[in-house]
């Protein structure tokens, strides 16, 4: 019945454990918000003003106050104690399945020279590492497999991040420009991306599927634009995008290249900027 | 027994100069109370103009993917929208409040520093003025928080950003000289016999206030000013390329900017603290635990700031520990709200339009403080921030908590400013509507947000029920709209024709009803010794025993309070 009123949820662990944690404190609140509100209601209706009614002249209650006090105190504390409870399966990423694609060791590679919040990796310390880069006005992911040893040639797409299935993705979120904040809502919470620090968050996706989301933090005009779409796969049909996707960026880069030689032949050398 | 009136304790003002008149006397006045209408006007003009401002962001949404406004002036319209509501409406809103009301419920014949509270005004207008002109070149785009690098020379190139820059130093300098008079005043000037447990709410509410503005603006400042030296003049202290961080933006921001959600309710709390026990006929219920809950309140503000930087790279040191300051902070806000509905509790309460304000703000206010629990917990809150759910949650904390107090303080005390009562059908037909109009519009925001909606984006897909959410809540809107119409309809026809209402129509409790409506420049020619937390009713009970001592031993009616023997 009150499946309209939580947030989107479903495809990734941390989602689905963050909506139980936000449904539990729903009942709460509820039960708190129908008991002042009622009782508020009440006083104002019994307590009108009525013919020979005369004002009970009470300044407090001690024991009343300290103990509603107390009430509230206790109630936040088993609030805060049911986060603790939860945040391990929330924060914390799985190994991936049995059936997940085939992934590198991350343990190794965390030398950044930047500042960032602690990075949580699986037990296993494997994952596979997408990084997203925020840029006016669009989302642009870059997958490992980099041929060169200073990371040029990694394959990467715009808008849609393509991931496999039973697999746990890490994602190293960075701007390039102003904040953005990457969201995507059946995937779990939303990190910013904030020029100069390197932001942490994972998913790990069952079934194949389409998840929508978009930038959800004000980044300039095209901030409504800034879409983010995550295609999930099977692992096999992932490895074959991803090498697809590798070769297409080649033989672009090689098509440009051409065309920069050729215009460089027409017009003189140095004419065109190197990108 | 029903011919029963009480006598009403009447003091003239023999000795006040007759008052200056002319248009030259208002911009050379020092009165605080000519201070503090200029205040109230100019706040409330600005009220009008940001509440046209979300009218047309509510009408861009009405539709997806209206083409009404482009996303520049959308960007701009959301931007001037929550910066004129904040920076001039509620918390100068609340300084004119208090620049009319504290000197007089304190019984001081003017603030400490009159002069500085001229200037206080004047740097305030100017400030408006200055970020409203940037309307005819180019306004501000990049949100009321105005986080860099966005708001930086490279992507907001526009003066606009400057002018929104110039009025954070002007209204701040405004606030902070305000704050210091306010403080001056209440530590030295209070009657005879005001000792601090004798203080009204209200006092006790704007010497919070006060505080908050003294220690939380300096940050701002600072902030605003590294932000102009990067604009201008080449530093780098939020450019991550050159070293800065954009990040101690956002801390320096919220250091000032959680405060200054208290600097904005705490005021409309003492308000409400004010009307209750008038309209319940019965005394607060825990004077103490209120005035203890306010302070705590606004300590416990200082110590939460991060709450808005739970998806920033931040430790998870810093995440639990501002989850449980967040939720310590809804203990004495708890506290509050039973204390209110206690003070209702076994009184006889009088449906007048002050009364129903504050019993709106109890029902409104609740659900926004409930919900701040959501985004308190960081978890829920990755999921709930920087969506239409805090755009719901802000919006009923902040028209909740500070607009409907606003909005009873004004038919409260419209009779000792003017001397005339506002009209009771116009105004119950104005709360009502915008009692509506906040849930219509308000409520629907939280599904808006959990469905996947960020907030400040100018269009949206038509995807599940948006479409419809966002038609109910630009409905809401325009109830809210005309709710805020019909009162400035019944103040229009008030000034001309409303009822007399003498010094003290509502027998109310505290020293501002002791002296004529509208009082003279001298505030009162005899200050009364202050005996309790209620010297008012003190005086009423005094002028009753000396006046029907015969008739000691009848009855005492409901809305007269029990003599002693």
């Amino acid at each position: 019945m009150l499946a309209f009123f939580t947030p989107s949820s479903g495809a990734s662990p941390n989602a689905q454990e963050i909506h139980t944690l936000f449904v539990i404190t729903l009942v709460i609140a509820l039960i708190i918000f129908f008991a002042v509100e009622i009782a508020l209601g009440y006083a104002l209706i019994k307590f009108r003003k009525r013919k020979h009614a005369v004002p009970a002249q009470i300044r407090g209650n001690t024991r009343l106050e300290v103990s509603w006090t107390a009430a509230a105190a206790v109630i936040l504390l088993g609030l805060a104690i049911l986060t603790f409870v939860k945040l391990s399966s929330i924060q914390d990423p799985p190994n991936s399945g049995p059936g997940g694609a085939s992934l590198s060791d991350l343990g190794e590679q965390n030398n950044l020279i930047y500042a960032s919040n602690q990075r949580k990796l699986p037990p296993n310390g494997k994952a596979l590492e997408i990084q997203v880069i925020g840029r006016q006005y669009i989302w642009q992911f870059v997958y490992p497999g980099a041929n060169e040893p200073d990371g040029l040639g990694a394959p990467y797409s715009y808008e849609e991040m393509v991931v496999p299935t039973d697999t746990t993705v890490e994602l190293n979120i960075v701007s390039e420009d102003v904040v953005h904040s990457w969201w995507v809502p059946e995937l779990g919470g939303k990190f910013q991306a904030v020029p100069g620090y390197h932001n942490y968050t994972w998913f790990k996706v069952s079934k194949p599927g389409v998840f929508h989301g978009q930038c959800a933090f004000l980044c300039g005009r095209g901030h409504a634009r800034m879409i983010a779409t995550v295609r999930a796969l099977a692992p096999a049909q992932f490895e074959e995008w991803l090498a697809r996707q590798k070769q297409l960026i080649a033989e672009a880069n090689r098509e440009a290249a051409a065309a920069r030689q050729k215009l460089d032949k027409e017009t003189g050398p140095g004419q065109v900027e190197n990108p | 027994m029903a011919t029963y009136a009480p006598p009403i304790p009447q003091v003239s003002a023999r000795r006040a100069d007759p008052e200056a008149r002319g248009w030259t006397s208002w911009i050379t006045t020092t009165d605080h109370k000519r201070i503090g209408i200029m205040y109230m006007v100019t706040t409330f003009v600005f009220f009008c103009l940001g509440g046209t401002e979300a009218l047309l962001i509510r009408l861009q949404l009405g539709a997806p993917s209206n083409t009404l406004v482009t996303p520049e002036i959308y960007n701009q319209l959301f931007t001037m929208h929550g910066t004129t509501m904040i920076f001039l409406f509620v918390v100068p809103m609340m300084a004119g409040l208090g620049n009319y009301f504290l000197p007089l419920m304190i019984g001081a014949r003017d603030m400490a520093f009159p002069r500085l509270n001229a200037l206080s005004y004047w740097l305030l207008l100017t400030g408006g003025i200055v970020f409203y002109a940037s309307l005819f070149w180019h306004p501000p785009e990049a949100g009321w928080t105005s986080y860099p690098p966005l708001s930086e020379a490279l992507y907001s190139p526009s003066g606009g950003q400057d002018a929104w820059i110039y009025l954070i130093h002007l209204t701040g300098l405004s606030s902070l000289l305000g704050a210091i008079n306010f403080y001056a005043t209440i530590a030295n000037m209070r009657a005879r016999g005001m000792s601090w447990g004798r203080l009204p709410l209200f006092v006790w509410a704007l010497l919070t206030y006060s505080v908050l503005l003294i220690f939380a603006l300096p940050v701002i400042a600072g902030a605003v000013t590294m932000l102009l030296t990067d604009r201008h003049f080449g530093t780098h202290f939020f450019d991550p390329t050159e070293g800065g961080s954009p990040l101690l933006w956002q801390n320096l921001f919220w250091f000032f900017g959680h405060p200054e959600v208290y600097i904005m309710v705490l005021p409309g709390f003492g308000i409400v603290s004010e009307i209750l026990p008038v309209f319940a006929r019965k005394p607060i219920f825990g004077y103490k635990a209120i005035a203890a809950s306010t302070v705590a309140i606004a300590f416990l503000g200082f110590l939460t700031w991060a709450h808005h930087m739970f998806t920033t790279p931040i430790p998870e040191a810093i995440l639990v520990f501002v989850m449980l300051s967040s939720f310590l902070i809804a203990v004495p806000t708890g506290v509050k709200m039973l204390n209110w509905i206690a003070t209702l509790w076994r009184g006889t309460i009088e449906f007048k339009t002050p009364l129903l304000f504050c019993a709106g703000f109890i029902a409104l206010f609740l659900i926004g403080g409930i919900s701040g629990v959501f985004l308190a917990i960081f978890p829920v809150d990755w999921q709930l921030n920087e969506t239409y759910f805090v755009v719901a949650h802000i919006h009923f904390v902040l028209v909740g908590g500070a607009v409907f107090p606003i909005f009873a303080a004004i038919y409260y005390w419209f009779p000792k400013i003017t001397g005339r009562m506002l009209g009771e059908g116009l105004g119950k037909l104005s709360f009502w509507l915008m009692f509506v109009g906040v849930v219509v519009t308000f409520l629907i925001q939280h599904v808006i947000g959990m469905d996947g909606m960020p907030r400040r984006v100018y269009e949206y897909d038509n995807v599940g029920h948006l479409a419809l959410y966002n038609q109910i809540s630009t409905v809401g809107s325009f109830i809210l709209a005309a709710g805020v119409a019909v009162t400035i309809l019944n103040v229009w026809r008030s000034l001309k024709i409303g009822a007399i209402a003498g010094p003290d129509p509502w027998k109310a409790n505290t020293l501002e009803w002791f002296t004529p409506s509208p009082p003279p420049v001298n505030n009162f020619d005899v200050i009364p010794v202050v005996r309790s937390a209620e010297p008012m009713k003190d005086i009423r009970h005094e002028v009753q025993r000396r006046s029907t001592g015969a008739a000691r031993g009848a009855p005492v009616p409901a809305g007269a309070t029990q003599v002693g023997p």
